[in-house]
């Protein structure tokens, strides 16, 4: 049993995404943006074609993206197995026609679509967020978002942890081996919840020590409570062209919904 | 535990997020900016620490420790844990992009009554005396979590509640493995460095 995380070589949040796509060289904070507003959309949309529209859109960004379809279906597939057993109920908690029964129990058609549309908007966002963000590099992630004008700090304490997730999770494993050399298995039982629990405390300890050591590694170099970020590059056409196409997208989305909710 | 896109109305999106966004000021602005580092790693070793599994019967459950972030970090456990929440949801697209805001007070909202509830019996009794409160701690704030994702759910629609309760339901064995744990790693974090408890306390007491 170790981590959900495979150990590749790249490390935890390092996506393996070495082949070229056309998405690469764009900016990050059109791609933060893009995302989000993409989001905020698909989540208000209540018309299952529209919705689909927005689903195959998100599969073609993420194709476009070139990203490892085999790991980002995987991970799709895992958030749909999570969603599953919330959306299960709903056809039998949400009142409505009938439409079928299990154990005597009626399933009604409401709860059933409102199911359905859950699982269409949680899967578009995802496969649009990992199409535009996951061949993110970490650090130019927390480089775009101070661009957007996220609270400074914030940036440099999401720089922090993405430099320090990879050494902690090494960390861990190295005390996880230590552990499985004195023989400890997990199981359900005190004794391994008691041993985990160690493990974590240790980590902690051994984290706010290090982070000591950094500090005075810092101050050695200067540091006199400053940090710096450099200036985001500014935006290229390639940019421009993708924003406009985005925006286009979205705001035919709006306006098939606004003409459908006036044809009603 | 999160709750993924298109469940939540607007209503509660807005809330969750205005939510959010004040408790990541609160905590940001308890962390000067040389705290950073230390606020960094420790988050760094939160993010690590929710992504070891313990084994539950024939399956497994993944720990979210934010009892022990509350414990630790105070306040400065929303931006913390909004950064976790952030980066597996850019990374491994897990949880949702509007529901950020929501999952984030889902999760550090308890944190910080944890901390205020029972971080002084950490600081000032014996190690096992703390082991005690940590324990209770580290189940309350799975407890706590649970009730925020249920009125989440519950405001959007009637037909939650049911999951509502089931999510709680099925996270009982969570809060006991959670609170064992989290009183366990109290217990030597209180012999081993007991500073891991000042660090972010607005107070510094005797440092």
């Amino acid at each position: 049993m170790g981590t959900v995380v495979r150990a590749d070589a790249t490390g935890v949040l390092e996506t393996a995404a070495t082949r070229r796509s056309p998405l690469e060289r764009l900016d990050g904070r059109v791609r933060i943006v893009a995302a989000a507003a993409f989001a905020l959309v698909v989540v208000a949309l209540p018309d299952f074609a529209a919705l689909i529209v927005a689903l195959a859109a998100a599969a073609g960004v993420m194709l476009a993206a070139r990203l490892p379809v085999l790991r980002t279906l995987r991970r799709v597939v895992a958030m749909d197995t999570f969603i599953v057993f919330m959306i299960a109920l709903l056809p039998f908690t949400v009142p409505g026609d009938p439409l079928f029964s299990v154990f005597g129990f009626p399933a009604s058609r409401e709860g059933l679509a409102e199911g359905a549309r859950i699982a269409l908007v949680a899967n578009a966002v995802v496969l649009m967020a990992m199409g535009l963000l996951a061949s993110f590099e970490p650090v130019g992630f927390g480089r775009a978002l101070a661009g957007l004008g996220a609270p400074e700090r914030l940036v440099h304490l999401l720089l922090f942890v993405v430099r320090y997730i990879d050494v902690l999770e090494q960390e861990q494993q190295r005390l996880r081996r230590a552990m499985r050399a004195r023989c400890f298995r997990p199981a359900t039982s005190r004794h391994t919840w008691i041993s985990i629990g160690h493990l974590v405390g240790m980590m902690l300890i051994r984290a706010l020590e290090r982070s000591e050591r950094i500090l005075k590694a810092m101050k050695c170099r200067g540091f006199t409570d400053r940090l710096h970020l450099d200036a985001p590059p500014r935006l290229g056409r390639t940019d421009l062209v993708f924003a406009s196409c985005f925006a286009g997208l979205l705001f035919g989305l709006v306006l098939w919904e606004v003409v459908r909710a006036a044809g009603h | 535990m999160h709750i993924v896109d298109g469940a939540l109305s607007m209503p509660v999106l807005v809330a969750g997020s205005a939510i959010a966004v004040a408790g990541i000021g609160i905590g940001l602005k308890q962390m000067p900016i040389e705290k950073i580092p230390a606020a960094g790693v420790l988050s760094a070793t939160f993010f690590v620490a929710s992504l070891v599994h313990v084994p539950i019967g024939p399956s497994s459950v993944h720990l979210i420790v934010n009892g022990l972030a509350g414990l630790v970090l105070g306040w400065a456990a929303f931006p913390a844990l909004f950064v976790a929440l952030l980066l597996q949801a850019v990374f491994f697209g897990f949880g949702g992009l509007t529901v950020l805001g929501v999952n984030t007070v889902d999760i550090a909202l308890p944190a910080v009554a944890v901390h205020y509830l029972c971080r002084p019996g950490i600081v000032r009794g014996s190690p096992q005396v703390a082991a005690i409160w940590g324990a209770i701690g580290g189940a309350l704030a799975i407890a706590l979590t649970t009730v925020c994702v249920g009125v989440a759910l519950a405001f959007s629609g009637e037909g939650f509640v049911a999951a509502a309760k089931l999510v709680f339901v099925a996270h009982l064995p969570v809060m006991a493995i959670e609170g064992v744990l989290s009183g366990a790693a109290i217990h030597l974090a209180r012999r081993v460095k007991p500073e891991l408890f000042e660090a972010f306390s607005p107070r510094p007491q005797g440092a």
